[in-house]
Parts: structure tokens; sequence; C-alpha cells
């Protein structure tokens, strides 16, 4: 029963791994952007939910519908911005510009919230859990982390299959030169990817900070955590990342059972075995062009 | 002189530091069907990546339907009703059948060719509508991009080595796609090899060397000797 327990709580915490990892997988499936930044700015998000959850004395689920929009209009940006002049260039390039942007990111945080940990509160979901038995309990808010990632995968899995905008985004990631010959906007593409792939980490980054402690340099551990998830579940594909998302938490929750320091490092383990015996994931599908 | 629907003034282009284009000067008529043969490196594709926005020109001057369209996007290009079949298909793979063909016409002009119009013209797709691109032969590949690319109801219609690649007998089924391309009134513009094959559909032509246009007439207005001079190199006269 104690590892029945340890592997639903894996899969629960696998549902937060799949959110931070889909926007990772949206950047690189379409534009082949890798984004450093990505895990700075969920906590970006957690911070500025923070902001406004306090000034504004909201729960911080409640400031989502002003943070999410926020952050799809601050992911636009960034791309029109930042981003559109490094994708398609030398990979060196787009190393520089999103570490340097998370590391302005980690120091702007620093200077406005010093380093202390914070929480945001979401009041007694933090606690509430379904007991199922003695042994196996279901808390409320991992539970509801996990619905989140499933819904919001199921969406874009549904926005690229069904709608012409995905349908440009697929042709994007598969050609950019031949999507332009069928005269889409491809910068217009990017932009919105970005303002999704960003939208999905603030949410992340704010379901994080309701279930843990964040300072403003805890982001780029999500990052590799992300990484991880895509990684394992293949790149390119939404489903792989949720597959990949709960492979990392159920090993790292296997891990922290062997032994409470090892869950981690049974992540780690997962993922370089994937590397090395199926470097394209489980479901992997993007080629390089 | 009709006047032109595609003219090229002096168009010099290339890539990087390297020049594949010399001085350019072309012009297609409307409805008019133009071949630009030569030999492989001779800056065919070049010309028509220049043409539809992929490469921009260092000099000179890009018009269409009378407007300057040299800083014009590509995507914008294929609105105005500029469209390529480009060299390799370059077939969505993630993309059904299907989705490769309405996807040509997200983007473009109202006009004869629609989905169903497609499909009459080219049968073969229509048994293959839920397949992946993937999984195509390189004919059914061709025969999706020429498709494809009719689907945005181009006034100018670019085809970039349709033959490269193909078996005989598939080259001529493609080929056979071009006088119904013509009947529409659409404007053709053919890069090609295959020398016969091109100038057999076509009401002129010219013949790249080096970037340079070598040679340009009506296919029966020169003789074989000429052509060859010109596609090989031995003589930069214009006819």
């Amino acid at each position: 029963m104690v590892w029945t327990n340890a592997i639903i709580q894996g899969v629960l915490l696998g549902g937060l791994y799949a959110l931070f990892a889909t926007g990772l997988s949206l950047s690189f499936g379409v534009m082949r952007l890798v984004n450093l930044a990505h895990g700075d700015l969920a906590i970006f998000a957690a911070f500025m939910t923070l902001s406004i959850s306090t000034s504004l004395k909201i729960n911080p689920l409640v400031a989502l519908l002003i943070v999410l929009p926020a952050a799809f209009v601050v992911g636009y940006l960034l791309q029109l911005i930042i981003f559109d002049r490094v994708v398609g260039v030398d990979p060196a390039f787009q190393i520089v510009a999103t570490f340097g942007l998370g590391i302005v990111i980690q120091n702007a945080l620093l200077e406005k919230y010093t380093a202390d940990t914070r929480g945001l509160n979401v009041g007694r979901l933090k606690t509430s859990t379904i007991k199922v038995n003695d042994t196996i309990g279901i808390g409320w808010l991992p539970l509801l982390t996990f619905i989140t990632a499933v819904v919001v995968l199921s969406s874009l899995a549904l926005f690229l299959k069904r709608t012409k905008l995905g349908r440009a985004f697929r042709a994007t990631s598969d050609d950019p030169d031949a999507a332009r010959l069928m005269g889409i906007d491809i910068k217009r593409v990017f932009a919105v990817a970005m303002a999704l792939a960003i939208a999905t980490v603030a949410l992340a980054g704010v379901l994080f900070g309701a279930r843990s402690s964040f300072d403003p340099f805890v982001g780029p551990a999500r990052l590799i955590y992300a990484f991880e998830a895509v990684i394992i579940g293949g790149l390119g594909s939404l489903w792989g990342t949720l597959a990949g998302g709960v492979t990392l938490g159920v090993a790292q929750a296997i891990g922290r059972q062997i032994n409470p320091q090892w869950g981690e490092l049974f992540g780690h383990f997962v993922f370089l075995a994937v590397l090395v015996f199926r470097p394209t994931g489980m479901f992997g599908k993007v080629q390089s062009r | 002189m009709t006047e032109s629907l595609l003219a090229l003034d002096k168009v010099d282009g290339g890539y990087g530091d390297f020049q594949a284009l010399f001085s350019i000067d072309l012009h297609v008529a409307e409805a008019e069907t133009v071949s630009i043969i030569g030999a492989n490196g001779a800056g065919k594709s070049t010309l028509l990546k220049a043409i539809v926005g992929l490469v921009r020109p260092w000099r000179g001057d890009i018009s269409y339907d009378g407007v300057s369209i040299g800083h014009t996007p590509a995507h914008k290009r294929v609105a105005q009703g500029i469209a390529l079949v480009p060299e390799g298909r370059r077939i969505f793979d993630s993309l059904t059948v299907e989705e490769n063909i309405v996807i040509g016409g997200d983007v473009g002009r109202p006009g004869p060719w629609t989905k169903q119009r497609v499909l009459e013209a080219f049968p073969l797709l229509m048994r293959l509508l839920n397949r992946s691109g993937e999984g195509l032969s390189g004919g059914e590949r061709q025969t999706l991009a020429i498709a494809r690319a009719l689907m945005s109801n181009p006034r100018l219609l670019l085809l970039d080595e349709v033959s490269l690649g193909l078996a005989p007998i598939v080259v001529r089924q493609v080929y056979e796609a071009v006088p119904i391309i013509k009947a529409e009134g659409t404007t053709v513009l053919i890069v090609e090899q295959d020398v016969n094959q091109a100038l057999a559909v076509a009401d002129r032509f010219y013949c790249l060397l080096e970037g340079r246009i070598s040679l340009s007439g009506t296919p029966g207005d020169v003789s074989k000797e000429q052509i060859t001079e010109a596609y090989f190199g031995m003589s930069r006269r214009s006819h």
C-alpha cells in the first residue's frame, strides 16, 4: 500500500512537471527554440501572483485571471523583441539570449523581493486530502494540478489538430519556408506559440508556488525537470510530455520511498536511461531541420 | 507589347557572399507559359525564390501586376496571387494529404480552385486524403504539391523542377496537369532541367547559364544547336 501511495503521488507530481514542460515542448516543437529562461519565467509568474494576490487581497488562484493573460502578452512580446532574433540561427545565440534573460529575471526578482523564500497561500486547498484508506491519501491541490495539466494538454492537442492556426503551427514546425509559401506569417505563428508557452509555464509556476516555497533562484531546477519530462516523453509530442512528466514524477516518488534523499537521483537515472536506450523518447516526433 | 504580369529588371541576387543571379531581365505576360531552362547550378531555383520572396534581390526590381514586390514578405505574395511548387515538393509530413491540400487555400484568393475542383483534376489524391504526407511516393508528393499550390488560386504559378527524381511515366502524368492549369487562365513559369519537357509546354523560354540569361525566345524559333550552346556555355549570345 505504501508503494501504491508513492506511485499515486508520483503520478500527480508528474502533472506539475508536464505543465512545466508543455511550453518548452511547444516552443521547441514549433520554432526549435530552447528557452533557458523557461523556469525563471515560471517563478516570475509566481512572484507576480504573490504581489497581485497580496495587494488585491484575493486568492492566488483567482489572481491567475490576471496573470495568465499578462503572461500570454509577455510571451508574445518576448518572441517579437528578443527570441525572433535567435530563431533559425546558430544555437549558441539562443543559449546566450535565453540564459541572459534568465539571469536578468533572477536578479530583478532578487532586487524586488530579496532572497527570502515565499509561498502562495491558497488556504485549505493546500492541506485538504481525499483519504482513500490509512496509507493512501490524495491531496486536492496535487489532484487539481494533475487535472489542470490534462485539460491544458487536451486543449492544446485539440487546438493543434482542429484549428487553422493549429494547422499552421504544425506546418511551420515541419518546414518554415514551405509554410511561408502557403501564405503563413511564421513570425506571428512563433509569437503565438511563445505566448502559449509562457502562459502554460506561468500556470505551472503558480501551481508550484501554491504547493512549495520558492525564491528568485529556483527557476533553473524547474527548467531541468521540464527538460527531463520533454526528453523522456519525446520532443514534439504533447501527450509524450504528459507521459514524460508522469514517468519522472513516479521515478522520483519511488526513489524517495527507498531513501528520502534519492528522489531526484532516481528521476535523473530514468532520464539518462531514456537518453541511452531511446534517445527519441517515448513518443518523439520532432526531426532536426 | 503585352503588359507583363511579372517583370524582373536587372536583378542580382544570391546567398551570403555568393552571387547566383546577374542582371536578370525577364518578363511574363498574363496567361503565358514560360520555361526557364539551364543546367544544375545555373541559378534557376534562386530566381524563383527571389520571385516568391524567399531570397531578397541585392539589386534590381521585381514587379508583379505593375507593382514592385521586392520588399514584400513571402507570405504576403501568396495573397497577391503568386504560388510556388518548390523543388523537392516540401510536403508537410505531419499533416494528412487532405490537410496539405486545405492549407494551400488558407491564405489566397477566391477562384476556381477549391478542394473539390482539385480532387477532380487530380483524382489520384482522392484515395490518399487520410494518409500522412510522410508515406507518399515521389509522384504522389509532386501531384499533392501542385494541388496544394493551386488551392491559393494563383494568377502566377511557379513550378520548380517538377520532374526531378520522378520516373518518365510519372513526369508525363505531372506535366499533363499544365494544360489543365492553363485552361483556368493561370500564368505558369516553369523551371526545368529537362529541356524537351520544358519547351514542349512553353510559349516562350529563357535559358540560364551561371546566373545569366544566355538565350531567350520561342521554342519554335531556335535551333537545337543554339539551345545546346546556351545551356552548356559554348556561347552567350542572346537570341
